[in-house]
C-alpha cells in the first residue's frame, strides 16, 4: 500500500470525474491532437487518439504533426442493435469516419479515422440513436458481452436482461460525458460523486461476459468476471461465476501472463448484479494501483489466492455463492448461414471477415447491410467472433435477404471455411499505437497460407481456431486459440499452439520471433504429425497440447 | 565605415583589434553591417556569459560535448542523461540532442559527439529519426573530418539485426571521415552495466579531446568577392527539396534548402531569394505545340543565334502573359485588339491566362522568330527566405507552391516552381534585399505576423532569428490555409515554439475544415481586443501573402478592429493605420 501510485492513477484522481482538460483540448485549433493527459481521460469516454502509422515518417519529413485520428467505440451491451440504429451508425461512418464500421471481439462497434473537429458530431450522432460511448474503454467495466445465440434458446432473453442490467449498474455516473460531448453545459454545481467507482475508478480495465452453454463464443475464460448461464427445465436457473481471466502480457516481462478464469461458485439470476458489484469493488479496493502491468483482477487474485478471493467475496454478499453446477461447452465458432430459432423465426449469421464492414471490391458489406437494415424489422446481433446475425426474419422474408446478399456480393463470404468463420484479428497497424506487427490486414493472406497447409495434409475441413494479435496485449484473445500469432516486430510473431476447441485451456508459445516462412514451416511439420498420429476425434489444439513435451515448447523467459 | 569611431575607454578592443575589425567589414553596405552585427552578437554568445534566457548551446557552437540520442522507449534518453552528469563531473559542457527533433546537418558543425542509438523493429532506427539516418547513411553525406565520436548501441538480441541502427551509424560516420574516439559497444536489454562502463570511458575520452579543441572563433578579414546578383547568380546546391503538405492536400508545397556556404550571399530575415531558373521542357513543348512551331529552328535573340526551344526555355517568359505580347497579337488579330480596350477584360485576362492559353485562343501565324520577338525576357522569381541566417549558417530556405493545374482544358505549370518541382541538383540564386520588411530593431517590441499559405515563409525566419538572439518581444502568428490535416506549413515548428512560449499566441484559420469558410481576417476580428492592446504596446504588424484578396481583407479587418476596440471613427481608424504604416509598424510583403 505504501508504493507510489502509477501516473495514470494520479491523473484519474485529479481529472475531476473524467473531465481533465478535454474541453480545452477540443477547442484547441492548432493541433489535431488532444493534450497528452487528455488522451488517457478520453478513453473513458470511448475515444482513443491514434495516428496513421503508415504516414508517420512521411509526415515528420513534411514538418507536419502525425496524422492524428480518433477511434470511437460505441458500447453495445450484448451486441444488439436495431436496424434503425445500424443505419444511423452507417451514416455516421460515412460522414465522419473512414466509411467503415468495425465489429469488435467484444460485440461493440468502432469508428476509425475521425478527426478531432468531428468528435462531438459523431458522439452526438451515436447518442441520438440511443447508444453511447461512455466506458467503452478506460479503467472501468467495459462493454458487457452476452452470447448472441443464432439459434435462440429460451434463456437467451433472460440472460441478456441480466447482462444489460449489470451494464447499467456499472456505468459511470459522471456528468462529464454529457457536458463534454452532448449539451456542453457544466451543470455540476455541487461536487460530483461516483458511488461505485470513486474518483480514481478501477486500477485497470474490467471485462464481463455472460455465456450460454454449450457455446463459449464469448470466451468466458478470458474475462475478469464471467457468468455461465445454467438452465433448468428451459428456464434460467442461475449462473456459474468465473473470475480472474485475462489476456494481456508484456514481451520480456515474465511477471505478466495470460490467465484462464476460475469458477468460484453459483449464483441465482437475482444475485447477479450484487455479485458483479462486489467483485468490482474487491478489485477497486485490492487491485494494484502502482503498476499497470500488474493491475488486472487476475493478479489481484493470484497475489492472494483464489480461496482468499472466494472468502472475501462471501463476506460482502448477503447470500454466499453455492457450488458451481455442471455444464458443458462444446465450441466457440458461429454457425454461418440460416438457422431457425426457438420462436419459429429465422436468423442469418453473416460472416464479416476481420469484423470489418466496408465496401470492398467484391463484397460491399457496408451498403449491403444498410440495404438489409432498410427493409428488415428484426434485430442485428453482433457476435464475439466479429460476425453479424440478422435475427427475427419471418419465413417469407428470407428470399429477399438472400437476393440482397447476392446483389452486394456478400453471398460469397458465406462459403468461407470454418477456419475463416471464427478467425480473429485485432485492428493493429496502421492505427493502433500498441501494434508491433500487422494483424487485421495480415489475416486474409495468412489464412490462405494455412488453408494450403491444411489441404496438403488432407485437413481441409478442420475448423481450426486461428487468432492473430499485433501485440501481446491480446485484444483478439490469442492465448485461448488453437493456433495464435502474437506480434513481436513487423513480419515477426511468436507462435502459440494448444488452446482447446471450447476455449477452456490456454495455449503455449512454441517458437519465438518467427517470420512467415518460419511459422509455416513449423505449422507444416506439426500438422503433418497431427494428420498421421492424432487420436480419434482429437482436435489439433488438444494434439498440440498433448505432444508439447515431445514437439518442443518454449517457456517464456 | 568611417574612421571617426574612436576607441573609448569602455571598449574592450585594442587599437589593433579595432583595425582588424575595420578591415574585416571594409566595403560593407548598411544591410551587410547590420547583418554582421547580428552575426557578431551570435559569436559573443559562444564565448563566456550567455545572455539570460538563452543558454549557450554546445550543439550550436561545436564546442564541448554533444550527446545525440535516438530513442524508442526512453532508455537512450536516460543514458544520455547519465552522460551529461558524468561529463559535468569532468568539467565538460554537455548538450543533449534528440535525433528525432534535430536538424540532421547540425552534426556537420559538431566537434565532439557521443551517440546513444536504439534499434527497433527489424534493424530500424527509432521512430522519427529516419531523417537523420537518411542524411548520414546516404550516398551524399557530407564529410565530417572535424568530428570525434563514439557510438553506444542499444538493442534486443531476440531480434534479427541486433543493434543494427547503431552499427550502421558507427560505420557511416567513419566513412564520412570522422574519428572514432571509443569503440562501439552493443548493449542487450540488460544494458545497465555495459552502458555504464562505456559512458565512463567515453566521457574520459571526450574530456581529453575537449582540451585540444580550439576555444576561440577568429574573425578574419575576407576579400570581398564579385557581387552576386540576378545577372551573376550563385549556383546553390540543393540540400533538401521536401514536400511539406500532407498527402491529402490539394497543393504541392515544397520546402527547399539551398547551400550558399561561402558564396558571399548575406541576407536578413525579410529578404527574398531570387531564383534565376529556366522553363521546364514540358512548358516549352506546350508553347511550341500551341503555336505550331519547331523548336530546332534557329532564331536570333540578343545577338545570339540559338534554337527556338533554347530561347523559350532559357531566356523568355513563356508562362505569365504580358501586355506587349497581347499587343503583338492584337496587331494581327482584330478580335483581340478590340477587347484590349476593355480594362476589366484585360485585368481578368492577364490574371487567369498563361501564354499557352493565349496561343490557343487567338491563333495567328507565328514564325519561330516572330514569337521570340513578341515575348519578354524571363525575369527571376522571388521567394521570401524562410530561414534565419544565424540559425542556418550557410543555408537559405524557401517555401514554394508548385503550380500544376488544369484550366480551359489545358495543363498549366509554374516556371520556377516547375523547375524546382523537377528536383534540380542546384539552383541559380541571388539575394533580393527587402528593407521594408524587417524585424523591429527593438528586441522587446511585440510582433504580429499575419500570413496565408506560403506567406508564412518570412515568419519562420523572423521567429528563428528572434529566438536565437534571445529577444524578449512577444510573437503572435495568425496563419491561414485550407486544411489543418495537410496544409499547416511548418506545423511542427510552430507547435514547438508555441509550447515553449516563444510564440505567445498562435491562431489558425483553416478555410475548408468547416462548412463556413474561415480566413485569417476572421481570426483578427475574433482577437480584436488583443490586437488593439498589442498595437497600444508598440506592436509591429506584418502581412505577407496574396495581395488580391488576403491583404485587402486583412487590411479591412484591422480597420474594423480599430473602430470597434480602440473606439475610433472610420476615418480615425484609417488615419491610425496610416500612421502605423508611416512609422514602419505596419509592414506588408504581398504579391
Amino acid at each position: 500500500m505504501t508504493r507510489e501510485q502509477s501516473p495514470v492513477e494520479k491523473l484519474k484522481a485529479r481529472s475531476n470525474f473524467l473531465r481533465g482538460t478535454l474541453a480545452a483540448s477540443l477547442s484547441n485549433l492548432v493541433s489535431g491532437a488532444l493534450a497528452g493527459d487528455d488522451t488517457q481521460i478520453s478513453k473513458f469516454h470511448g475515444v482513443y487518439q491514434q495516428d496513421n502509422r503508415d504516414e508517420r515518417a512521411e509526415r515528420n519529413r513534411q514538418k507536419l504533426e502525425p496524422a492524428w485520428r480518433f477511434m470511437i467505440r460505441a458500447r453495445i451491451p450484448g451486441g444488439i442493435v436495431t436496424p434503425a440504429q445500424w443505419r444511423d451508425l452507417d451514416a455516421l461512418a460515412r460522414r465522419y469516419a473512414d466509411a467503415s464500421l468495425r465489429l469488435t471481439t467484444r460485440q461493440a462497434i468502432q469508428f476509425h479515422g475521425v478527426i478531432k473537429c468531428d468528435l462531438r458530431n459523431t458522439i452526438r450522432g451515436i447518442n441520438d440513436t440511443l447508444l453511447d460511448t461512455l466506458a467503452a474503454c478506460g479503467d472501468v467495466n467495459r462493454n458487457v458481452m452476452c452470447a448472441p445465440l443464432a439459434n435462440f434458446s429460451a434463456i437467451h432473453t433472460q440472460a441478456l436482461q441480466v447482462a444489460q442490467a449489470i451494464s447499467n449498474h456499472l456505468t459511470p455516473r459522471t456528468r462529464a460525458y454529457h457536458e463534454l460531448w452532448l449539451d456542453g453545459e457544466n451543470v455540476a454545481a455541487e461536487p460530483e460523486h461516483e458511488p461505485l467507482y470513486g474518483s480514481s475508478y478501477l486500477p485497470r480495465k474490467f471485462k464481463i461476459a455472460v455465456a450460454i452453454p454449450p457455446v463459449n463464443d464469448v470466451d468466458i475464460y478470458a474475462q475478469d468476471l464471467g457468468f455461465i448461464a445454467i438452465a433448468r427445465d428451459g428456464e434460467l436457473a442461475g449462473f456459474n461465476v468465473t473470475v480472474g481471466g485475462g489476456m494481456g502480457v508484456t514481451h520480456g516481462d515474465a511477471a505478466t501472463y495470460p490467465r484462464a478464469a476460475d469458477a468460484i461458485g453459483f449464483c441465482s439470476p437475482d444475485q447477479a448484479i450484487a455479485v458483479a458489484e462486489q467483485v468490482v469493488l474487491l478489485q477497486r479496493d485490492f487491485g494494484d494501483r502502482s503498476n499497470r502491468r500488474h493491475a488486472r483482477l487476475k493478479y489481484t487474485i493470484d497475489d492472494r489466492g483464489v480461496d482468499w478471493f472466494r472468502e472475501a467475496l462471501a463476506t460482502r454478499l448477503d447470500t454466499p455463492l453455492t457450488a458451481p453446477r455442471a455444464f458443458r461447452f462444446t465450441h466457440r465458432g458461429d454457425p454461418v448461414g440460416w438457422a431457425r430459432a426457438a420462436d419459429g423465426c429465422w436468423n442469418l449469421t453473416i460472416h464479416v471477415p476481420q469484423g470489418r464492414v466496408r465496401d470492398g471490391d467484391e463484397a460491399r458489406l457496408l451498403s449491403g447491410l444498410n440495404a438489409i437494415a432498410s427493409s428488415h424489422a428484426g434485430e442485428f446481433r453482433l457476435t464475439p467472433n466479429q460476425n453479424l446475425i440478422v435475427a427475427g426474419v419471418p419465413d417469407d422474408g428470407r428470399s429477399a435477404i438472400d437476393r440482397q446478399l447476392a446483389d452486394y456480393g456478400i453471398d460469397t463470404l458465406q462459403s468461407a471455411s470454418g477456419l475463416r468463420q471464427q478467425a480473429l484479428a485485432c485492428v493493429a497497424l496502421p492505427t493502433c499505437g500498441l501494434a508491433m506487427a500487422e494483424a487485421e490486414r495480415y489475416l486474409p493472406d495468412f489464412s490462405n497460407a494455412v488453408e494450403r497447409l491444411l489441404a496438403r495434409h488432407g485437413l481441409e475441413d478442420l475448423p481450426l481456431s486461428l487468432r492473430i494479435s499485433g501485440c501481446p496485449n491480446g485484444c483478439s484473445r490469442p492465448y485461448l486459440a488453437e493456433v495464435a500469432l502474437v506480434g513481436k516486430a513487423p513480419g515477426r510473431y511468436n507462435l502459440h499452439l494448444g488452446g482447446s476447441v471450447n476455449g477452456d485451456r490456454l495455449n503455449t508459445m512454441v517458437a519465438e520471433n518467427l517470420d512467415e516462412a518460419g511459422i509455416l514451416a513449423e505449422l507444416d511439420r506439426r500438422l503433418a504429425r497431427y494428420a498421421e498420429s492424432r487420436q480419434h476425434g482429437e482436435a489439433f489444439g488438444d494434439f498440440a497440447a498433448r505432444t508439447a513435451r515431445t514437439e518442443g515448447a518454449v517457456t517464456p523467459a | 565605415m568611417s574612421s571617426a569611431v574612436q576607441p573609448v575607454q569602455a571598449m574592450p578592443l585594442s587599437a589593433d583589434g579595432l583595425d582588424e575589425l575595420h578591415q574585416a567589414v571594409a566595403g560593407f553596405d548598411r544591410e551587410q553591417l547590420l547583418w554582421t552585427s547580428g552575426y557578431l552578437a551570435g559569436l559573443a554568445r559562444l564565448e563566456g556569459e550567455p545572455p539570460p534566457h538563452t543558454p549557450a548551446s554546445a550543439a550550436a557552437t561545436g564546442e564541448g560535448l554533444t550527446v545525440f540520442f535516438a530513442t524508442e522507449t526512453g532508455n537512450s534518453r536516460k543514458i544520455a542523461g547519465d552522460i551529461v552528469s558524468a561529463g559535468q563531473a569532468h568539467g565538460l559542457t554537455v548538450d543533449t540532442v534528440d535525433l528525432a527533433r534535430c536538424k540532421p546537418r547540425q552534426l556537420a558543425r559538431t566537434r565532439n559527439a557521443l551517440f546513444v542509438v536504439a534499434t527497433h523493429g527489424i534493424g530500424e532506427p527509432p521512430e522519427g529519426t529516419d531523417g537523420f539516418f537518411d542524411v548520414w547513411l546516404g550516398d551524399t553525406a557530407p564529410a565530417l573530418a572535424n568530428l570525434r565520436y563514439g557510438v553506444l548501441a542499444l538493442g534486443d538480441s531476440s531480434y534479427a539485426d541486433f543493434c543494427e541502427a547503431g552499427r550502421q551509424l558507427d560505420t557511416a560516420l567513419a566513412n564520412c571521415g570522422a574519428t572514432r574516439i571509443i569503440e562501439r559497444v552493443d548493449c542487450d536489454v540488460d544494458f545497465t552495466a555495459a552502458a555504464g562502463h562505456w559512458v565512463e570511458k567515453a566521457v574520459k575520452m571526450a574530456a581529453a579531446c575537449d582540451d585540444e579543441t580550439p576555444g576561440k572563433a577568429v574573425l578574419r578579414a575576407v576579400s570581398s568577392p564579385a557581387p552576386i546578383d540576378r545577372k551573376r547568380p550563385h549556383r546553390a546546391p540543393v540540400i533538401v527539396n521536401q514536400r511539406i503538405t500532407g498527402r491529402r492536400s490539394s497543393r504541392d508545397v515544397r520546402h527547399v534548402e539551398l547551400d550558399i556556404d561561402g558564396a558571399g550571399l548575406a541576407y536578413l530575415p525579410g529578404d527574398s531569394l531570387g531564383v534565376v531558373s529556366s522553363n521546364p521542357p514540358r512548358i516549352v513543348d506546350a508553347v511550341l505545340e500551341a503555336a505550331g512551331l519547331d523548336g530546332d529552328v534557329i532564331v536570333a535573340l540578343d545577338g545570339d543565334d540559338l534554337a527556338a526551344a533554347a530561347a523559350l526555355g532559357e531566356r523568355l517568359e513563356i508562362t505569365a502573359v504580358s501586355r506587349p505580347f497581347l499587343d503583338a497579337i492584337a496587331r494581327r488579330e482584330d478580335g483581340l485588339s478590340q477587347k484590349l480596350s476593355d480594362r476589366a477584360f484585360l485585368r481578368d485576362y492577364l490574371e487567369t491566362r498563361q501564354v499557352v492559353d493565349v496561343l490557343h485562343e487567338f491563333p495567328v501565324d507565328w514564325t519561330e522568330q516572330s514569337l521570340v520577338d513578341a515575348l519578354r525576357r524571363l525575369p527571376p522569381r522571388l521567394y521570401s527566405i524562410a530561414s534565419a541566417p544565424n540559425v542556418n549558417p550557410g543555408e537559405a530556405h524557401i517555401t514554394v507552391t508548385v503550380l500544376d493545374y488544369e484550366r480551359f482544358g489545358r495543363a498549366h505549370w509554374g516556371s520556377a516552381s516547375g523547375f524546382l518541382a523537377d528536383e534540380p541538383s542546384s539552383v541559380p540564386v541571388y539575394i533580393e534585399q527587402n528593407p521594408r520588411f524587417r524585424l523591429p530593431e527593438d528586441a522587446d517590441a511585440p510582433v504580429v505576423m499575419i500570413g496565408a499559405g506560403t506567406g508564412v515563409a518570412p515568419y519562420r525566419a523572423f521567429v528563428e532569428q528572434r529566438r536565437e538572439l534571445g529577444q524578449r518581444g512577444p510573437n503572435w502568428l495568425i496563419f491561414g490555409n485550407r486544411n489543418l490535416d495537410s496544409d499547416f506549413l511548418y506545423q511542427q515548428e510552430w507547435l514547438q515554439y508555441h509550447e515553449e512560449g516563444y510564440l505567445r499566441h498562435l491562431d489558425v484559420a483553416f478555410s475548408r475544415d468547416q462548412a463556413d469558410k474561415i480566413y485569417v481576417q476572421h481570426r483578427i476580428m475574433e482577437q480584436g481586443r488583443r490586437l488593439v492592446d498589442w498595437i497600444d504596446q508598440g506592436a509591429f504588424l506584418y502581412v505577407c501573402g496574396d495581395a488580391k484578396c488576403m491583404a485587402v481583407d486583412v487590411h479591412a479587418a484591422i480597420l474594423a478592429v480599430l473602430e470597434q476596440y480602440a473606439g475610433l471613427s472610420g476615418e480615425a481608424a484609417v488615419e491610425r493605420l496610416d500612421e502605423l504604416r508611416a512609422s514602419g509598424r505596419y509592414l506588408r510583403d504581398v504579391y
